[in-house]
């Protein structure tokens, strides 16, 4: 068994509404510098030694991602 | 109509069908088979919770896969918001629906104008035709990148745009799209509460229903 993770953001054109409102409410603690968010999707797999990475990327584009808006990336 | 879990317009969407002169036939998710329908509508409301994103598990649901392949035969196929982003997510439409702009659940009653009434769906209506219809979402911004967007304005495939107010940050003020044949159309507000003015904002919705019985209004 390994744990992979797959992480999901947004495409950089795609408006981030929460990554925003995280910039806001980071004014209001007074913390200044953080200029941007981007707010994702953090995915934990379990899975079996024979699961490929290439079977990986397959799940993440057809379903933990939506190629369309998103990108991800995978870390074993 | 098709019933997922979590669905909520299914029962709107047949009476605005029966509205129109059309007769309701109930869809199953977990029912591969599309029972001989002449058209589908994917109705409103949260199928699976949107879990993931809205409309990413519906797409997997057993009568997705007969209906993506029904509608690149020319089967007409309406998406009513949580419709709308199943289409999206199925890939039979271009672009996503994201959370609004504003972060906040809009629901209100819309003006549109309706550009394409050449659609299976829109033909009853003017080009560019002024109406008012409820919208109500929480993920209705939609989002495409550019080349997708000047595609869709080069084609002539926008069926209607927000007019006095984008309620949600849609690209170029976009409420609903047609796939290349027009048999296809997402919208994100909700026609198929208004057909009565009894009930609703008036009946301005009804021609979406009237489009595909053929029935005069």
């Amino acid at each position: 068994m390994a744990r992979v993770t797959v992480d999901v953001v947004l495409k950089p054109e795609i408006l981030d509404p929460q990554g925003q409102a995280i910039v806001g409410a980071l004014g209001r603690l007074g913390i200044t510098g953080v200029t941007d968010v981007r707010q994702g999707k953090h995915f934990e797999l379990e899975v079996e030694d024979g699961v490929d990475d290439d079977t990986i990327a397959k799940l993440a584009d057809t379903l933990l991602a939506n190629p369309v808006i998103e990108n991800f990336t995978i870390s074993r | 109509m098709v019933t997922f879990p979590g669905s909520l317009d299914d029962r709107d969407a047949a009476r605005a069908v029966r509205a129109a002169g059309g007769e309701p036939v109930a869809l199953w998710h977990a029912d591969p088979s599309l029972h001989d329908v002449d058209a589908v509508i994917l109705p409103g409301g949260f199928s699976y919770g949107d879990y993931l994103r809205a409309g990413a598990i519906a797409r997997f649901a057993p009568v997705m896969e007969s209906l993506v392949s029904a509608a690149r035969d020319g089967l007409p196929v309406l998406g009513i918001c949580n419709g709308f982003q199943v289409l999206c997510e199925s890939h039979l439409l271009p672009g996503a629906l994201v959370g609004n702009a504003g972060r906040k659940f809009v629901c209100r009653p819309q003006s549109l104008r309706v550009e394409n009434v050449k659609t299976s769906w829109t033909s009853g209506y003017r080009a560019g035709q002024e109406i008012v219809v409820p919208i109500k979402n929480m993920d209705g911004m939609y989002v495409a990148d550019d080349r997708t967007l000047d595609k869709l304005e080069a084609d002539a495939r926008i069926v209607a745009r927000y007019r006095l107010g984008n309620p949600n940050g849609s690209y170029r003020d976009i409420a609903g799209i047609t796939n290349k044949a027009g048999n296809v159309v997402g919208l994100m507000p909700h026609p198929e509460h208004a057909i009565d003015p009894l009930t609703g904002t008036g009946a301005d919705g009804l021609g979406f229903f009237l489009s595909l019985t053929g029935v005069a209004a």
